[in-house]
């Protein structure tokens, strides 16, 4: 009994011990993300929370003016042919980005998963676009895109006359996606890279061996093997894509007509230039929804093709 | 425990959301005993701007200490500057003084953000109201004859012409045929589209004109008889037949290589770069240019029907949602006196008429010469009108920018007309 009375004290204590050491580390962890958690509530959470509420009145900060109005903002919007406009442009781009990016930076990285000399260098080319300012980049494609610039020069000297690519509505959209697209495509490219070198190259020579041909081998080993980064890019990329702004003011205004008048643009104009903030809050409580609706969309996906994800 | 740890996550979200409130909400009344501290914001970040508004608030000071005790001059680096001072004021910063940009001013008007200082002004001794230019203070009017700002630049637009280019293009001097019936728009784009032809060059541009600024196009519509609604802004008259003749001979002029075609919502190239042979733009462009190529300023030019003048504006005004406003109407009276109106002179063309002087206009374009301050601004300020306004454009204008990209990309005039008025004629009806 005694010796048993020992044991459970001696457990005890032992459990005692690591709780209070537990106790220390659970306080210290508080303790680092605090700062973040706190930036989060203060200029994420509570902006949001303000954006809701406004999104149910009538706003005008120049008069000071704050009228609820309910859910008028919302039926509004139901029935504004712009915003309609606004929401499929904002799609459309979306697609585009996402699959010409995941395309090009999954391309990029096999062809530069290599150990030849030089890759470093074109590697940094292709990533250099991210650390660039993205005016400086925007600006720098309004140049190439002018109906004189870069590229129709190009065009002309094989004797094709290249259409005003930012003022024609069937190449604004695209001209914006490939701006974008070259962009960011660095940084999945690096991401892609580093999947890829997690992915044993003993599975590819038993392929090979088995006779599975390099693009055989490539969808059935390589694409599962990275599937979950596929997932991570696919969903940062979708976000960022949704949020595009500056291109858009730089390059298009918009237009031609609303064929670039993505969402975060419609937003901005609606609040600062047309002063209808409470309707710019509705406006931006959808852009929301419709990041988060897709991106759990994608998230519930991944069962079906993101093979280590449990 | 798990509840309450919830608990205590709800309230430190209370606490967050209180203090957020409470921030928001502050900024608003203050006491208004004893001198006060009064801030203006500005559009010009300017440094010469800067330094001149605090000379004169210095002075003001000096003289009212008993009122004011601080004059503070803070420009709004937000590219858009009335985005930059709506968000200054949404978070409970609000000036008591601000630069509105003429484009703001009715719509500002008509909200009631301005305040009216027509009592202010008429009272105070030496001001000489009846100095400023009719026609310049109208659109800071109601009909109640209220005053809500001064219109402390009042720039006339010009052509500034590249000599050396048109030289090169073989083409004639049209500075001779100012004056003659032979300076027309017609004449200008010829001579635009020949020096394009032979060198290369930008044959006419206006260097404020993208899709999302399309009235610095359709303002010179006027001399086409064209507006873009009626003079009560109630009727839509985009799909006139005067606008119409005009953004279809705008058109054949960008077919032709008069007129750059748009590009997306670029800016077009600058006059300063020498490769521009027409810029319509106003006096302080000319600050910019120097002497690496020989350039005039000269008046706009006739139309189908006549000369009509443009004048760009910017007025400064007391906010309704000042704390002090009549501290800082008081100020805005001494800022725009007759003496200070004559030192705001050295950046910005005055709406006073006793100050449309060459000497005094030289100090603002000291590279102009006196013959071209009288003919494209002396001769010009008192008829000429502010460029098209309404109550309510900032409702309509991206409407219209929509509407209106057809006709830049070459596509048929009336179809996009008269969609515009279909689509903005509700608003303008209100």
């Amino acid at each position: 009994m005694t010796a048993r009375t020992s044991e459970v004290d001696d457990r005890r204590a032992v459990r005692s011990r690591r709780r209070s050491r537990s106790d220390g580390n659970s306080w210290l962890g508080v303790a680092f993300v605090a700062p973040q958690v706190l930036g989060v509530i203060v200029l994420g959470v509570v902006p949001f929370i303000f954006v809701i509420w406004y999104s149910f009145n009538e706003w005008r900060p120049l008069t000071g003016e704050l009228e609820f109005i309910g859910l008028d903002n919302y039926s509004r919007l139901a029935a504004d042919p712009t915003f309609s406009a606004s929401i499929l442009a904002s799609l459309l781009f979306s697609a585009g980005v996402l699959v010409l990016n995941l395309v090009i930076a999954i391309s990029l990285a096999v062809l530069l998963n290599r150990r030849m000399r030089g890759m470093t260098g074109f590697r940094t080319i292709f990533f250099s676009p991210v650390v660039v300012s993205v005016v400086a980049w925007s600006v720098t494609w309004g140049f190439l895109l002018a109906p004189d610039g870069g590229i129709n020069g190009a065009l002309r000297l094989l004797g094709i006359d290249g259409p005003n690519w930012l003022a024609d509505p069937s190449t604004a959209l695209i001209s914006l996606v490939v701006v974008q697209v070259f962009k960011g495509v660095g940084m999945n490219m690096v991401l892609f890279l580093a999947a890829l070198q997690g992915v044993p190259e003993e599975l590819r020579e038993a392929a090979q061996l088995d006779g599975a041909t390099p693009w055989r081998s490539f969808w059935s080993i390589t694409v599962p093997m990275i599937a979950p980064t596929i997932l991570l890019t696919g969903i940062l990329t979708t976000i960022g894509s949704l949020e595009v702004f500056a291109p858009v003011q730089l390059l298009t205004g918009g237009g031609p007509g609303n064929a670039t008048n993505v969402l975060p643009f419609f937003l901005y104009r609606t609040a600062f230039i047309s002063q209808q903030f409470g309707y710019a809050s509705a406006v931006g409580v959808v852009l929301f929804a419709v990041i988060l609706a897709l991106t759990m969309l994608q998230w519930s996906t991944r069962r079906k093709w993101v093979h280590d994800e449990v | 425990m798990r509840a309450t740890r919830s608990r205590g996550v709800a309230i430190a979200l209370t606490g967050v959301l209180a203090l957020s409130f409470s921030a928001c909400a502050g900024g608003g009344s203050s006491s208004t005993s004893g001198p006060v501290d009064l801030k203006m914001a500005l559009w010009s970040s300017n440094e010469d701007h800067l330094a001149l508004m605090q000379e004169i608030g210095d002075a003001y000071v000096a003289e009212h200490g008993d009122e004011v005790a601080s004059l503070t001059f803070e420009p709004v680096t937000n590219p858009d500057y009335i985005a930059g001072l709506t968000t200054q004021i949404a978070g409970g910063d609000i000036p008591d003084l601000a630069w509105i940009p003429e484009a703001s001013g009715p719509e500002f008007v008509d909200a009631g953000i301005l305040h009216d200082v027509r009592d202010t002004l008429e009272g105070t001794d030496g001001y000489d109201l009846g100095d400023i230019l009719p026609v310049a203070l109208e659109p800071w009017q109601d009909d109640d004859g209220g005053i809500y700002a001064y219109p402390f630049s009042n720039s006339p637009f010009a052509l500034y012409v590249n000599e050396d280019l048109l030289a090169e293009a073989d083409q004639p001097d049209v500075q001779e045929l100012v004056g003659t019936p032979e300076y027309t728009w017609e004449t200008i784009t010829d001579v635009a589209a020949a020096t394009n032809d032979a060198t290369g060059a930008v044959g006419l541009n206006v260097p404020g004109f993208s899709p999302t600024n399309w009235s610095a196009v359709t303002m010179l519509g006027n001399a086409w008889g064209a507006a873009p609604w009626s003079e009560d802004g109630a009727t839509c008259e985009f799909a006139s037949p005067e606008m119409i003749a005009y953004l279809t001979w705008y058109q054949e002029q960008t077919s032709r290589g008069a007129i750059p075609a748009v590009s997306g919502n670029a800016a077009p190239a600058a006059f300063a770069s020498g490769e521009v042979a027409f810029s319509v733009a106003q006096l302080s462009q000319s600050g910019s240019l120097d002497d690496s190529f020989e350039w005039s300023f000269l008046p706009l030019p006739a139309g189908p029907e006549g000369y009509h003048p443009i004048v760009g504006q910017a007025g400064v005004s007391v906010l309704e949602r000042s704390a002090h406003k009549e501290q800082a109407a008081g100020f805005l009276a001494y800022l725009t006196n007759p003496t200070n109106a004559e030192l705001l002179a050295q950046f910005f063309p005055p709406p006073r008429a006793s100050l449309l002087d060459v000497e005094t206009l030289s100090q603002a374009a000291p590279k102009l010469s006196p013959e071209e301050i009288q003919t494209a601004i002396i001769d010009v300020v008192p008829e000429a009108q502010v460029k098209p306004q309404h109550a309510v454009l900032s409702q309509f204008t991206d409407l219209v920018r929509a509407g209106l990209d057809p006709v830049w990309a070459g596509d048929d005039v009336e179809t996009a007309v008269t969609g515009i008025c279909e689509q903005i004629s509700p608003t303008l009806k209100g």
